[in-house]
């Protein structure tokens, strides 16, 4: 809890200076949307936590995001399939994308760089490919389904609803926190992010677990994809979900994931993924702001993020160093 | 007891230097002198402020308090440059070699000659090989430094601080991953050094070595100094007993045990190593089976063979009369076989997690809830095994990375005797730990095989091998070469099997 809080205040500065300098940020639209974005990218932060726990990395979840939200609507309004089985092709194609990855990482022995690299390439070429780079889009049909991710739960007496996705978020990530902090199959994701050799010393299936790690992250890349594009409604391959897994990634980051593997804490993903989307926001209602640096801003704020996080917790530790010597030297 | 030069002028004094850690007091005012060309050895059990000490004269930590002199002027040793400066060189345990550069490049590494804009290489080349020599090392110095052995290895980096003009060399453990051979040319070039003048400090936990080389030992206990042995007193015993503050009469304390059932049974089998040679052996319940051998012999293979990391191309391996053909390790690890790896911090331990997670990380799975933690049964797990091997930890939670190397041990066999082990199988068991911990280690082998379990245990160690095996087998070249039973036991007869000789 303690390695999230230093994130957190950031969140919390940024929430404050956009709600004084911007009249419409605490709008209940703008609130909504933003609990929505944040919840969407949280799922997919969540994902890309667990295989950079076990010390690896996905690159290809943007493309996935891509080949999921073009090609749920796909199947559906081109190919007429029931919603239930497009669902089911979804889980699917998602599995088997992460095992791939997985079985490719440690059976033989590929750096997780270079397969997810691969994945990024290859997913989205084949998407253009299926959809000849057409954009794929419910028109005005499926309104009911769509509801899981642009409805709400109305709560009685204000004018604020709970977005649907807010409420997927919320399953997966407690889910995801039993898993990592209560099962067994969660104490070996860390110890062999940290020490893959001592881990399979020790008896772990420690390849199982890695593909465990990677069929995790692509399952919510595709619940991610779905949700994305049943929310928009609409997809165009050659840009839908471009750069996400950067969002992902850097919500795993900045919610204290170490990329060295062994680190990371579902709370943190889920704070990490609200700051980037309320600096979006802050960027688009903000005035003074141009819109067009977005990255810049973005890119800036998570680097001084995470260079002030390692200044004060070396400051914390000197203090702490130098408390025990005085005490030891008290004693 | 400090010989005087006869100019009188020592080359190197250190007067009452204290230094203190957090909670720690590392050194409280330790003296230490050498003369030119003298060999100290600084001997003491893990945590008695040797490397400390060591650190302090290299220039990596300062002082609290205390002075260090060279020629007889006070210096100030606050960097690593300094220290160079004054002619101090450490080598340390792990050696520090940029192992994709060649050997010229690395012994100037930092201080490259240039010939205008680039490096001359030619010149390089040319006074690489004049330090080569001064060390006898025959080697090209266009050659790569990770296609060296590590014994040429450390010669080089031996090198390397003559180039600097180094008149004392610190080594830190140097022979630790030495083979026999690689350590007697070790022991010559100390001695060639010796006699040009140049002094060494020797840090070992070998006491054999350190009787052969020094000629003069300071003993070091908890932080301060013990006291000294001249180069006549020096001898096994009074080293120990300067060591530990107390007399040890039965360091190894055995007793025959009645073996019983065969528990391992390995036939005829070929591991990824050494393919061209097939293992058979056995090791009953009760029974200590030492495996002997120069390094590279094949024994730490042959453990992870049968243990699962690495496959057996072929042959039986049978656990307590079951067949098993570990793939990987849990599957000797459900039969009741455990492995205590030779590389502690690698294949035993999680560094960065606590010594609670590290003494349950094998029992999780056994002590599951449906697939969740016991956290009960964790914490009984590490009390327990914290408490059965006097684990010297603050608290369970403390990370291991801070324990000292026998500390380290503990947990990993904590972590295996929670598993309740009919086979243990121990590589280099006490390896870099102290005295303390290594007869701790010894009684609790002798505990363990006094209730039926199975031993086999790889050492370096001759007298360890000695002192505690019932039976020892000998490898040579991937092949086991002998079998010697306890009153045939001796050094020479190992000698002589472990370097491809046969017994008459």
């Amino acid at each position: 809890m303690k390695k999230v809080l230093g994130i957190f205040g950031l969140l919390v500065a940024v929430f404050l200076i956009t709600a004084m300098a911007s009249d419409s940020f605490l709008k209940p639209y703008n609130m909504e949307n933003l609990i929505r974005r944040t919840a969407l990218f949280g799922i997919i932060g969540i994902g890309v936590a667990f295989v950079i726990i076990t010390g690896g990395i996905d690159l290809s979840i943007g493309s996935v995001v891509c080949l999921i939200g073009c090609g749920f609507p796909f199947m559906v309004m081109e190919l007429k399939w029931s919603v239930g089985l497009a669902v089911c092709v979804v889980i699917l194609a998602s599995l088997a994308i992460g095992l791939l990855h997985g079985t490719l990482v440690t059976k033989l022995r590929l750096q997780p760089f270079v397969v997810t690299l691969c994945g990024l390439l290859f997913y989205r070429g084949v998407t253009r490919g299926f959809t000849r780079d057409q954009t794929m889009g419910f028109r005005n049909e499926l309104s009911g389904f769509r509801k899981i991710a642009n409805g709400e739960i109305d709560i009685p007496g204000i004018s604020l609803g709970i977005p649907m996705p807010c409420i997927i978020l919320l399953i997966v990530a407690v889910l995801a926190g039993l898993f990592l902090n209560y099962t067994i199959y969660g104490r070996y994701l860390l110890a062999l992010g940290r020490n893959e050799q001592a881990a399979k010393y020790s008896g772990i299936n420690t390849d199982r677990m890695i593909i465990v790690a990677y069929v995790i992250c692509s399952l919510l890349s595709g619940l991610g994809g779905m949700l994305f594009v049943l929310d928009v409604g609409s997809a165009q391959p050659s840009d839908f979900g471009n750069f996400y897994e950067l969002y992902a990634i850097a919500a795993a980051v900045l919610g204290g994931c170490s990329l060295r593997g062994g680190e990371g804490y579902i709370t943190g993903v889920i704070i990490g993924a609200a700051l980037m989307q309320v600096l979006k926001n802050m960027i688009n209602l903000i005035d003074a702001i141009p819109t067009n640096i977005e990255y810049a801003v973005i890119g800036a704020v998570i680097l001084c993020g995470v260079a002030t996080d390692e200044i004060v917790k070396r400051a914390a530790a000197k203090r702490k160093a130098a408390k025990e010597f005085e005490a030891a030297k008290a004693g | 007891m400090t010989a005087n030069d006869p100019n009188g002028q020592e080359l190197l004094e250190v007067r009452k230097v204290s230094k203190r850690f957090p909670g720690v007091r590392a050194l409280h005012e330790v003296s230490l002198s050498m003369n030119e060309g003298e060999v100290v050895a600084v001997i003491g059990e893990n945590g008695a402020g040797k490397s400390t000490l060591m650190k302090i004269l290299a220039g990596v930590q300062t002082q609290d308090t205390g002075e260090i002199l060279i020629d007889g002027k006070t210096v100030n040793l606050d960097s690593v440059e300094a220290a160079l400066e004054h002619g101090v060189s450490l080598i340390h345990q792990e050696l520090n070699l940029a192992d994709n550069l060649d050997v010229g490049a690395n012994i100037f590494l930092g201080r490259e000659p240039l010939k205008g804009l680039f490096i001359n290489r030619g010149k390089i080349h040319a006074d690489a090989r004049q330090y080569l020599e001064m060390v006898g090392l025959d080697v090209d110095p266009a050659m790569i430094v990770g296609d060296l052995t590590i014994g040429h290895q450390q010669m080089v980096e031996i090198a390397k601080a003559l180039s600097v003009n180094s008149r004392i060399l610190i080594m830190d453990e140097p022979t630790s991953s030495l083979s026999t051979k690689e350590t007697e040319s070790l022991f010559k070039v100390v001695k060639d050094l010796r006699s040009k003048g140049i002094s060494v400090i020797y840090i070992s936990h070998r006491l054999g070595e350190v009787k052969e080389l020094a000629d003069r030992v300071v003993v070091l206990r908890d932080g301060e100094n013990a006291g000294e042995l001249a180069r006549k007193e020096i001898n096994h015993d009074a080293m120990v007993k300067m060591m530990v503050g107390r007399d040890i009469s039965q360091f190894y304390s055995r007793t025959q045990h009645e073996p019983g059932d065969v528990m391992l049974e390995v036939t005829d089998v070929r591991t990824p190593v050494h393919p061209a040679h097939k293992l058979s052996f056995k090791v009953r319940a009760g029974e200590i089976v030492g495996m002997a051998g120069l390094v590279g012999a094949g024994r730490t293979e042959m453990l992870q063979t049968v243990y699962g990391v690495t496959p057996a191309l072929e042959g039986t391996i049978k656990v307590a009369g079951k067949d098993v053909q570990p793939q990987q390790p849990i599957d000797a690890i459900e039969l009741g076989m455990v492995l205590a790896p030779e590389d502690r911090k690698q294949q035993g331990l999680v560094l960065e997690m606590s010594v609670r997670d590290n003494m349950s990380l094998a029992s999780l799975r056994r002590d599951q809830n449906k697939g969740f933690l016991n956290r009960q049964k964790e914490r009984e797990i590490s009390a327990e095994m914290i408490a059965k091997m006097r684990v010297k930890t603050p608290t369970e939670h403390q990370i291991v990375q801070f324990l000292s190397g026998g500390n380290q041990q503990k947990v990993v066999l904590g972590k295996w005797l929670a598993m309740e082990p009919k086979v243990l199988l121990l590589d280099e068991p006490t390896r870099g730990i102290d005295v303390g911990a290594k007869q701790e280690i010894y009684k609790l082998m002798e505990e363990l095989a006094g209730r039926g379990v199975a031993i086999l245990f790889v050492s370096s160690e001759m007298e360890e091998v000695i002192g505690m095996s019932d039976r020892t087998l000998v490898m040579h070249e991937g092949r086991i070469t002998g079998e010697l039973n306890r009153e045939d036991l001796s050094e020479e007869s190992i000698m002589q099997l472990a370097t491809g000789g046969t017994l008459n």
